[in-house]
């Protein structure tokens, strides 16, 4: 009895996965591909914020004080303590969502739904801390018209939070699937499809923090 | 397929295919990943605002070789344990770290010609 259920669970597996030259899941290469050209697009940005580096004629500057010839003293406008907490959660996000993928392919939905919730939560808290970021450098002087270093900081940690905030709508629609008992463990790749995805947006922000924040 | 039918129940075929890490090992990768983060702020920290004595200035014209060297360590864990390519095809790491090298040499690339340009100008 259980064989044949087994069987019956292995032949809907063979299904969903339809044969390739390769032997490989022809979504998962997708999604590979994808994230390959994403590090050319993110190389672009960071190569930009590289060259603009140092370059301000004005400030307000990211590591030094400044004192503008109307004689308004501003202080450095970067704040490491609370960007180091916004790192932590992306990393830990990472972890939850292999936990979840865990789950997801061992057919334990409590597993799969705990961490899936958890890495949404880091992810919304991230969103948070860059939303609030942005707006306490605006109110400080610095928007993206202000110096080269606005430019090309408000580009560059903008189209990641773009690309945090499409991950996090990706895995809520995943665990709305899974709350409706729609994720089975021979649908895990959806998951892992979107975790991949989320992966890539945590080690870009393995780049960017230290070139953009401990970098002086 | 008998085989994958013989696997203990609660599996799914996929465990098989790829031989991806369990739970214990995803936790100590965290926990790395964490200090090495924790390295990197205690780096910046040493390293700048105590830099005119002791360690901070034996630190200090090493920082950001020592920040990009910790940096591409955490980048490597997630790529080759929660991204997998440690356990998955060697089709995708190849297509993963083939752009990525093009991607390293276009940065290296655009600050070499700016920091050339600017010191023609300047």
């Amino acid at each position: 009895m259980a064989d044949t259920a087994h069987a019956a669970h292995v032949g809907a597996h063979l299904e969903t996965h339809s044969e390739t030259s390769t032997g490989l899941d022809s979504r998962k290469l997708a999604i590979w591909t994808f994230i390959g050209s994403e590090c050319l697009f993110f190389a672009s940005l960071i190569g930009t914020y590289l060259v603009y580096r140092g370059r301000s004629l004005v400030g307000p500057f990211p590591h030094e004080e400044w004192v503008s010839p109307a004689g308004v003293h501003f202080e450095p406008i970067l704040e490491i303590k609370l960007v180091t907490v916004g790192t932590a959660l992306l990393l830990f996000s990472s972890l939850f969502v292999v936990l979840a993928l865990n789950g997801a392919q061992r057919g334990r939905r409590g597993q799969l739904l705990t961490w899936l919730g958890m890495t949404i939560l880091c992810g919304m808290f991230f969103i948070g801390m860059q939303v609030y970021e942005f707006t306490h450098f605006v109110h400080k002087g610095l928007t993206i018209k202000t110096n080269l270093f606005g430019a090309s900081f408000f580009t560059l940690t903008g189209f990641h939070g773009t690309h945090v905030t499409i991950g996090v709508i990706w895995l809520i629609t995943v665990f709305i699937l899974a709350l409706r008992r729609k994720l089975p463990p021979e649908k895990a790749l959806n998951l892992e499809i979107a975790a991949l995805y989320w992966h890539f947006v945590d080690v870009v922000w393995v780049v960017i923090f230290p070139v953009v924040y401990l970098m002086k | 397929m008998d085989a994958q039918v013989a696997a203990t129940p609660g599996t799914t075929p996929l465990d098989h295919d790829h031989d991806h890490p369990g739970p214990a090992v995803y936790v100590k990768i965290g926990i790395i990943l964490f200090i090495l983060t924790a390295l990197e702020v205690a780096v910046y920290e040493v390293g700048y605002n105590h830099a005119d004595a002791g360690f901070g200035a034996v630190l200090h014209p090493v920082v950001v070789p020592v920040l990009l060297l910790l940096s591409a360590c955490k980048f490597a864990l997630v790529a080759m344990f929660y991204m997998h390519l440690k356990s998955d095809s060697r089709l995708f790491s190849g297509v993963f770290v083939f752009p990525l090298v093009i991607a390293a040499v276009i940065i290296c690339a655009l600050v070499a010609l700016f920091f050339y340009l600017h010191s023609l100008h300047y």
